[in-house]
């Protein structure tokens, strides 16, 4: 069944402020393999700039994921997560997340539409500062890969 | 922070030099925990199997920070990123033997933009097959 459309333009908010810290940091880091010191060590960062460690630029899908989680979750989104492929993802930043900062997210579904036989399904999540500034925001694109065929079987059985 | 790079010194063309990735089940374990994406289809074998999948492959966003780390080590700062996409279009098979999979990722200065920022567009490939396409940084250099 196709990815129920009433649900365009809804929005869910995180539950609760997620707080960014150096050990979580330093995991992602050591996870995807970067040892660019600006992530780990504190000394470092403050040289180049910063306040305190920054996060790599991938870092946000944490709580872009969370996001997105919050939608699929919905049954009666119809979604059926077992088909679901990333598509395509997308940052776009005012500056890096950083040790310290402690975050909330608004995610929007901004886009359902059918392409073949699949659907696409783009949420967009703005993550900012519990102070309101505006840090980085996501854009996912999860294919569903038969929705809209499964959706005109069930159609053609009806008709 | 700033980039070490220099809007100056680069022109369209410019190529950033390529660089290979290998990716073991084991960051693929890691990666699952750190990034709280447990999708058994980047650990479990039998799952990735039954639903139509050669073997194990590797999260799409672990790609992404693979292709990334191309960007942030040739500028120097990865705070000059200011947008960064890709698209999937192709798995990271990742076997399950010692050796893994390697992801080579290249890149090239596209366009210069205003106010010192450049697009670069990167290139990843894995056992022959472009895992992403339309992957673009757009970075502001010193």
């Amino acid at each position: 069944m196709a990815i129920n459309r009433d649900y365009l333009g809804r929005v869910y908010e995180s539950p609760q402020p997620y707080e960014v810290t150096r050990v979580k940091i330093r995991e992602f880091a050591d996870a995807i393999g970067d040892p660019n010191p600006v992530y780990t060590d504190a000394a470092t960062a403050r040289a180049a700039g910063y306040e305190d460690v920054i996060a790599p630029p991938t870092f946000p899908i944490i709580m872009a994921m969370d996001g997105a989680g919050q939608a699929i979750v919905d049954p009666d989104l119809r979604l059926d997560f077992s088909m679901v492929v990333h598509g395509d993802q997308a940052f776009r930043y005012t500056r890096p997340l950083r040790a310290g900062d402690v975050v909330t997210t608004t995610t929007t579904i901004a886009d359902i539409k059918a392409l073949g036989g699949d659907e696409r399904f783009t949420l967009e999540s703005e993550i900012r500062t519990t102070g309101g500034e505006l840090v980085v925001t996501s854009m996912i694109m999860l294919v569903v890969r038969g929705g809209a065929a499964k959706d005109r079987d069930t159609q053609g059985s009806a008709a | 922070m700033t980039a070490t790079v220099r809007y100056a010194d680069v022109e369209v063309g410019t190529e950033l030099p390529e660089q290979v990735y290998p990716v073991r089940r084991v960051d693929l374990i890691r990666y699952a925990g750190a990034s709280g994406d447990f999708n058994p289809i980047h650990w479990n074998e039998r799952f990735a199997k039954s639903v139509g999948l050669p073997d194990v492959i590797a999260h799409g966003m672990f790609s992404m920070a693979e292709a990334g780390r191309l960007v942030t080590d040739w500028t120097g700062d990865p705070g000059a990123l200011a947008e960064y996409s890709v698209r999937f279009s192709a798995p990271v098979i990742v076997p399950d033997d010692d050796k893994g999979a390697e992801i080579t990722v290249s890149g090239v200065v596209k366009q210069k933009l205003d106010d010192n920022r450049v697009r670069v567009d990167l290139t990843a490939r894995s056992n022959g097959a472009k895992v992403l396409v339309r992957a673009i940084a757009i970075v502001r250099l010193a």
